[in-house]
C-alpha cells in the first residue's frame, strides 16, 4: 500500500509551511524592501511596496565607501579559506589514507580547539597582533580566520576523503602508476567535489565571523561585519541606508548558502548527519 | 600496508595543521592564565605585579559576574529549547508532501546565512524598534502600547534574535535526518496501525536522536560565545541586564583595561566551555565509531 496522500492533506501542509517560512524569512524580505525606500518612507509605518528608489544604495557607497569593506570581506573569506585548504588537505589526506591508532584522537583534539571561547584569548591575541603590527592588517585577520576554521576544514575534508575507495588506489598502483600519476589522475578528480564543498562552507563561515573581524580591525582591514556594526550608534535616521548596506552585505552569501545546504549539514555535523 | 616510509610521510603531511592548532591553542591560553594572576593595567601601571587569586576574587565579587553567568546560561538554554523543539516541528512540517518544498526550504534556511551584526541591527531597528519597528506597528494596529524591547526585556529580545538565527540550522539538520528515515519502516508502522503520535515517539524520535544531539552540541559551542548580537543591540545593558560572560570579559579587557580581571573571566569561560566540551566530544566520538 503506497502512502495515500490526499490533496487536502497536501494543501494544508503547503499553506502551513508557506506561512511559517514567510514569517521566518520576513525580516530579510522586509530589509530588502526597505532598501528600495526613501528614508522618509522607511519610517512612515509598515508598507511592503517601496517607491523603488536606488538612492540608499548610492548613498551607502558615497558616504562610507561600502566597496572597500566588501572587498575586504571577499579577500578575507576567500584568502583564509585557501590558506586553510593548503594546510588541511595534506593532513586530511594522510589521516584518511594512512590512518594510525592515533588518527581519531588527533581529529577529536582538533575539534576540541574549536571549543575554546574566543574571549578567553582576546587579550593575548590583541597583544600579539599589536606587537607584530598585525592589528588591522588583512594578512593578520586572514591567518586568524584560517586558524578558527581549520578544525572544521580538516574534519570536512577527512569525511570526504574517507569515502574515496582505497581499492582504486591499489588498482592504480598495480597498473604501475607512480605516486604522482596516482595523485593527478586518480585521486584529484575524486577529491575535487569534496574540496569544493569544503571551500564553499568555509567561505560562508569566514564571511560571517563577527568577533575577531570586529575586534582586530579599525579601518584598513575592516570587512562588512565591522562596517555593519558601526551602524549600531546611528546619527539620525538611517533605516533605508541600513537596509541597503545590510542587503549588500548578506546577498552574496545568502545565494551561496542556498546552494550549499547539503555541505552545510555535513560540515557542521562533522559527518554525523548526511 | 603502512610502511615506515608512508608513516613518516603521513606525519610530515599532518605536521602543519597540528603545529598551527597547537600553537594557536596553547600560547594565548598560557598568556591568559599568566595574566589572570597579575595586576596589569596598561593605563595605570603603578601597581602591576603578581596578585595570586585576587583577580578571581574580584571578578567573583563583581555583581556583574554572577549576572553574566546567569545570562549566558539563560541564553544558551532558552535558545536550545526554542530551536530544538521548533526545529523538530518545522522539520516534520516541511517533510510533508507539498507544493514548492524547495522554496520553503530556502526561505527557512536563509537566516542562518545572515551575518550576526546584520541580524541584530535588522531586528533592533526594523522589527523591534519601539517607534518605527514592525512590532510597534502591529501593537498600534491593535490599539496596544508598543513594547520597548531592549529597554524592558533585553534578554528576551536577544534570545529571540539568536533563536531566529539558529532555528534554521536546527531545522535543516533535523530535516536531513528525517528524510533519511526508511520509508518502508514508516509504512510498516502505519500498516500495524500506529498513529501519528506513536509513530513519532517510537520511530521518528529515536531515528533523529543523533541529529538532535549534534544540533545541541554544535549550537552550544556557538551560543556560549554570542557577542556581536549583544554589542550592536543592548551593549550589555540596561546595567548588566543582558551582559553574558564573553561580553563582560570584553568590557573588562578592552574598555576598562582591567586585564587581570578579564583574564580571570576568560579562564572561567574556558572552564565552562570545557565542561560542555567534555560531553560534546564524547557524543561526537561515539557517532564516529559507527
Amino acid at each position: 500500500m503506497a502512502r495515500s496522500v490526499t490533496t487536502q492533506h497536501k494543501t494544508i501542509a503547503t499553506v502551513a509551511a508557506w506561512i511559517v517560512a514567510l514569517l521566518i524569512f520576513f525580516p530579510i524580505l522586509y530589509t530588502i524592501i526597505t532598501s528600495f525606500k526613501s528614508e522618509q518612507e522607511a519610517i512612515q509605518g509598515f508598507s511592503i511596496i517601496p517607491s523603488g528608489t536606488f538612492e540608499s544604495y548610492s548613498e551607502v557607497q558615497a558616504q562610507s565607501g561600502y566597496f572597500k569593506f566588501f572587498f575586504n570581506s571577499v579577500l578575507l573569506s576567500v584568502g583564509s579559506t585557501i590558506l586553510a585548504l593548503l594546510v588541511a588537505i595534506p593532513a586530511a589526506w594522510s589521516m584518511a589514507f594512512s590512518p594510525t591508532k592515533r588518527t581519531k584522537d588527533i581529529l577529536m583534539w582538533m575539534l576540541s580547539t574549536k571549543m575554546m571561547p574566543a574571549v578567553a584569548v582576546l587579550f593575548p591575541i590583541y597583544l600579539i597582533f599589536r606587537d607584530t603590527g598585525l592589528l588591522d592588517s588583512r594578512i593578520g585577520l586572514m591567518i586568524m580566520l584560517m586558524l578558527i576554521n581549520l578544525p572544521i576544514v580538516v574534519w570536512m575534508l577527512y569525511t570526504y576523503f574517507r569515502e574515496i575507495p582505497g581499492e582504486i588506489l591499489e588498482a592504480a598502483r598495480m597498473d604501475g602508476a607512480s605516486l604522482w600519476n596516482e595523485i593527478v589522475y586518480v585521486l584529484t578528480p575524486m577529491a575535487v567535489p569534496g574540496i569544493a564543498s569544503t571551500m564553499l562552507l568555509n567561505i560562508i563561515l569566514a564571511w560571517n565571523e563577527a568577533f575577531w573581524t570586529i575586534r582586530l580591525t579599525t579601518t584598513e582591514a575592516a570587512p562588512l561585519t565591522a562596517f555593519i556594526s558601526s551602524f549600531s550608534s546611528p546619527q539620525g535616521l538611517f533605516w533605508a541606508k541600513l537596509s541597503a548596506a545590510s542587503t549588500l552585505a548578506i546577498a552574496p552569501i545568502l545565494i551561496m548558502g542556498w546552494f550549499s545546504q547539503k555541505q552545510l549539514v555535513r560540515g557542521l555535523t562533522f559527518g554525523a548527519v548526511k | 600496508m603502512a610502511t615506515q616510509q608512508t608513516r613518516s610521510l603521513a606525519r610530515f603531511m599532518m605536521a602543519p595543521s597540528v603545529v598551527l592548532l597547537f600553537v594557536w591553542m596553547i600560547v594565548p591560553l598560557v598568556i591568559t592564565i599568566w595574566f589572570s594572576f597579575q595586576q596589569y593595567n596598561p593605563l595605570n601601571p603603578i601597581r602591576d605585579g603578581f596578585v595570586g587569586f585576587s583577580n578571581y576574587a574580584l571578578f567573583y565579587s563583581n555583581p556583574a559576574f554572577l549576572q553574566s553567568i546567569l545570562n549566558t546560561l539563560t541564553l544558551v538554554i532558552s535558545v536550545l529549547l526554542i530551536t530544538v523543539i521548533g526545529g523538530i516541528l518545522l522539520a516534520l512540517l516541511i517533510d510533508q508532501p507539498m507544493w514548492g518544498q524547495g522554496i520553503v526550504r530556502i526561505l527557512v534556511i536563509s537566516p542562518f546565512f545572515v551575518m550576526p551584526p546584520v541580524a541584530a541591527l535588522v531586528w533592533k531597528n526594523m522589527i523591534m524598534h519601539p517607534q518605527y519597528g514592525v512590532f510597534a506597528d502591529i501593537a498600534r494596529f491593535f490599539g496596544a502600547q508598543p513594547i520597548d524591547w531592549f529597554g524592558q526585556h533585553p534578554m528576551l529580545a536577544i534570545i529571540i534574535i539568536v533563536a531566529w538565527q539558529w532555528l534554521p540550522f536546527a531545522t535543516l539538520i533535523l530535516l536531513t535526518a528525517l528524510q533519511s528515515l526508511d520509508g518502508e519502516q514508516k509504512e510498516a508502522a502505519e500498516m500495524d496501525g500506529a498513529g501519528f503520535i506513536s509513530r513519532f515517539i517510537y520511530l521518528t524520535l529515536p531515528h533523529m536522536s543523533r541529529a538532535i544531539t549534534v544540533v545541541i552540541l554544535i549550537q552550544t559551542i556557538f551560543l556560549l560565545s554570542v557577542y556581536a548580537e549583544i554589542l550592536v543591540t543592548t551593549n550589555g545593558g540596561p546595567g548588566y541586564a543582558s551582559t553574558n560572560l564573553p561580553f563582560l570579559v570584553y568590557q573588562k579587557a578592552l574598555l576598562e583595561f582591567k586585564i587581570g580581571q578579564a583574564s580571570a573571566g576568560g579562564v572561567i569561560a574556558v572552564i565552562l566551555a570545557n565542561i560542555v566540551a567534555f560531553f560534546a566530544m564524547r557524543a561526537v566520538g561515539k557517532n564516529l565509531d559507527k
